[in-house]
């Protein structure tokens, strides 16, 4: 039989994939474009027999979920960019303690309360750590509902895997627009190992107590645990890194961009191909870690770098680092809310190419 | 094939179920959908708007910027539709409600009087209905022949009674343009 | 001849962005009547919440600060203490005050900050469309309560009452509860808000006037339902008056 495939919206394919990946607790509070998912929560969770707390703030939602993560359950919490930005003394902290856990920031416009559209003004928040201290976090950026449920069931193991906190970098657009969605299997929280690190049972683990900490007063020992966290982000960023890419191999120029952008580029990469001209299409989905040395090789090639951002320009920094003045790297950029069209994309790779 | 349609109206006209219908039997009939609806600003404002993409292809940008077909349901959705067809689309109007054809003399322009062939039917709310018909005859590009199957699932049950009038809506639509 | 009823200086002569039936318009206009009474309109500066009356710097004519989610007092103290002498308006929503801003606002009421919090109780967000507010009733419906508040079992909790629970505290001098869902209490809500900002003038501690307030959108009822319903649902549970009153002698005798 063919797989069910099931219209929905972004918000409530992400958290369908989160009560599917076996999500054991989400905590949450009301922010907008990602009401659906809290809302979705609220009722699966608690018809489940689940964990849904909507808590009395973004603070304190990621901190339940710093408590709940301890106990080596699934968990996760959601939100929007001004809302991410108060998790941010949280994810620091599950850092420090190297607790799994799973963010999804559904992105609006920024700065401040700015605006409820779509927008990726949040990448260096999110791809820089984006709290205080030496720590990175996972951020994978789907490009559409089919994705975001894909990379959040993922989210959770990858999460576990390398105890790191995955961020998922949406927007608005993602949350709020509907697609064709297949859904992954369900997995039971019950079935789920227990953790080794985690606190509780001690007894039945037969293992000594555990203290779970990112506290750390002597500064040699500070450094020996920074740089074991180091070592696995080395790791990560050599197992992990993911990107899609479309008619790179001939291309004069290839667009870079990701989520939304990179859909939008899509659009336009057709019209010039109907024009007659070479252009690609490089996404990255993995933004931490970043797929530097896959754009740095396409550099060595002679590949040109057109970056389309939903921001001023955030990922061109990346996309500069990678390509180290080898090769031209532009940048077209629409913010506030704004989404470029393809035709408007289509204009900006004619200019550059002079035609 | 790929139907890239922009659909306008005001709050309550049923844009946003007409575009999930469309786009969920189009998904039953085996083609890849994306539905935007339109939100923030604008919905306070009362208007409702929703790109809304129906391919056999991977579907790229969701935002319909150059619509193969407009739909547009009320007299001030009448400016953006305007705006947003492409150069030989089609534009629907709810004739019943718009009385000057939109300034567009490369579109086609299909008169359908929605709410005037709703009222007949016995109820106002399903004029989208009749425009989705009027869209399924123009377009071609959803059959809508899965559409008896999926309305129950659309619909509570206390007004599953509904689901013979939106069939019948939509027939109506599809004859208010047949030639 | 003697104005009888007009528009009020202090409001700008629009019509407001608010659902029709929403409590936030008509709490614009007492406050806005207040200052133009107490001649305040150039001394006056609201802080405007992250809430539906995040709007409210589109229709008040003087001043106005719009300070993040929940930290609307903090923004005030910092206001107040840099203007002493200017009557500074901390505008709440239930969310804004008592979920995200708890510390906010009760540090602010301890430590007897003199602006003056106008508490708009509508038991729910209304802005992000109808989630749990901490004052949400036991079994209300909100989409994050699918099957109503339920305190125990779903583990939600109970309505805050937060006039009582500030009232505990020293900082705080003049604590009322109002409704704005008929004419009677409209009138009673405009006397609380005009002793707040008057003892708030005179430099006297923390003053509050918590208001109940119609949300048809999200309650999912028409206005005229939703009068009744705050009138059957609210009042009896967030009883209305004067919750705390310990401003000093001279400010009761003056009272109406
Ligand atoms: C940090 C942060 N979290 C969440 C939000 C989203 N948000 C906007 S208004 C609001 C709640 C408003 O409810 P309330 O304070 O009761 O005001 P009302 O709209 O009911 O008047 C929330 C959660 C935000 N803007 N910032
Ligand atoms: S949603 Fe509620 S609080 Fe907001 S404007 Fe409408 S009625 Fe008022
Ligand atoms: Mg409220």
């Amino acid at each position: 039989m063919a797989e069910e495939i099931r219209l929905m919206k972004g918000n409530e394919a992400i958290g369908e994939a989160a009560v599917r990946a076996g999500c054991r607790a989400y905590f949450g509070y009301p922010i907008t474009p990602q009401n659906e998912l809290t809302a979705y929560m609220a009722r699966q969770m608690l018809a489940k027999g689940r964990t849904f707390i909507q808590a009395e703030s973004e603070v304190a939602a990621v901190n339940m979920v710093y408590g709940a993560s301890s106990t080596g359950v699934r968990a996760m919490t959601s939100s929007s960019s001004p809302g991410i930005s108060l998790k941010q003394e949280g994810i620091s902290y599950l850092c420090g303690a190297d607790l799994p856990a799973v963010i999804v920031n559904v992105a609006r416009s920024g700065p401040g309360l700015g605006g409820i559209s779509p927008s990726q003004g949040d990448y260096f928040q999110s791809t820089r750590g984006g709290g205080h201290g030496d720590y990175y976090t996972i951020v994978l950026a789907p490009k559409g509902v089919q994705e975001a449920a894909d990379l959040t069931y993922e989210a959770f193991s990858i999460s576990e895997q390398w105890r790191v906190p995955v961020l998922i970098l949406a927007d608005g657009l993602i949350g709020q627009m509907m697609e064709g969605v297949v859904l992954p299997e369900p997995i039971d929280p019950a079935t789920l190992p227990r953790k080794e690190w985690a606190v509780g049972h001690s007894a039945e683990m037969h293992r000594p107590y555990i203290h779970v900490t990112s506290l750390n007063l002597v500064p040699d020992a500070l450094e020996a645990a920074n740089r074991l966290r180091f070592e696995r982000y080395g790791k990560i960023k050599k197992e992990l890194v993911r990107y899609e890419e479309i008619d790179v191999d001939d291309a004069d120029i290839v667009f870079v961009a990701y989520g939304t952008a990179a859909r939008v580029c899509h659009g336009a990469l057709e019209m010039a191909r109907a024009a007659g001209m070479k252009v690609g299409l490089f996404r990255p989905i993995t933004l931490w870690p970043f797929p530097s040395a896959r754009l740095a090789g396409l550099a060595e090639r002679g590949k040109r770098f057109l970056c389309i951002e939903l921001s001023m320009g955030q990922m061109v920094e990346d996309v500069r680092l990678a390509v180290n003045g080898k090769m031209p790297v532009d940048f077209y950029g629409r913010c506030g809310g704004n989404v470029p069209s393809q035709e408007e994309v289509f204009a900006e790779v004619k200019r550059l190419m002079g035609r | 094939m790929t139907e890239k349609t922009f659909m306008a109206g005001f709050g309550g006209q049923g844009i946003i179920s007409l575009g999930q219908l469309w786009v969920y039997s189009a998904i039953k009939e085996g083609l890849k959908v994306t539905f935007f609806p339109f939100y923030g600003a604008e919905k306070r404002g009362g208007i409702a708007r929703a790109s809304v993409i129906v391919s056999s292809d991977e579907i790229k940008s969701p935002i319909v910027t150059s619509a193969d077909s407009v739909v547009v349901m009320n007299q001030d959705s009448v400016e953006i539709a305007e705006k947003v067809c492409r150069k030989g689309g089609t534009i629907l109007v709810n004739s019943s409600l718009i009385k000057a054809d939109p300034a567009r003399p490369d579109a086609k322009i299909v008169h359908v009087p929605c709410n005037d062939i709703a009222l007949k039917l016995g109820d106002v709310r399903i004029a989208n209905m009749v425009m989705m018909g009027a869209l399924c005859k123009v377009t071609g590009a959803v059959k809508l022949d899965k559409l008896e199957s999926i309305l129950p699932s659309f619909f509570s049950s206390n007004k599953r009674s509904l689901i013979s009038l939106n069939i019948a809506a939509v027939e109506e639509g599809k004859k208010a343009v047949s030639g | 001849m003697e104005l009888a009823y007009g528009h009020p200086k202090s409001l700008k002569p629009i019509q407001t962005k608010y659902c029709p039936g929403c409590g936030h318009g008509v709490i614009h206009r007492i406050i806005a009547e207040v200052i133009d009474e107490m001649d305040l309109q150039a001394k006056a500066i609201i802080t405007n919440p992250v809430g539906c009356s995040i709007w409210a710097d589109l229709y008040f004519d003087f001043d106005s600060v719009q300070p993040a989610h929940g930290r609307t007092p903090a923004a005030s103290t910092g206001i107040k203490r840099m203007l002493p002498d200017h009557l500074v308006i901390c505008y709440q929503g239930d969310g804004d005050l008592a979920a995200i801003g708890t510390a906010e606002i009760i540090h602010a009421a301890n430590r007897g900050e003199k602006f003056t919090t106008i508490f708009v109780n509508n038991a729910i967000y209304g802005m992000t469309g109808g989630q749990m507010a901490p004052t949400t009733l036991v079994g209300q419906y909100a989409t994050t309560a699918p099957e109503g508040r339920d305190p125990i079992g779903a583990g939600m909790g109970y309505p805050i009452k937060v006039c009582e629970l500030l009232a505990t505290l020293e900082g705080t001098r003049y604590l009322a509860r109002g409704a704005v869902n008929n004419a009677v209490n409209i009138r009673k809500t405009k006397n609380y808000i005009r002793r707040a900002f008057e003892a708030q003038m005179r430099g006297e501690g923390f003053t509050m006037v918590e208001i109940l307030s119609q949300c048809p959108t999200n309650w999912q009822m028409n206005p005229a339902e939703s009068v009744e319903w705050l009138e059957k649902n609210m009042i009896t549970f967030y009883p209305l008056g004067e919750i705390k009153n310990t401003l000093s002698a001279s400010a009761s005798a003056q009272a109406r």
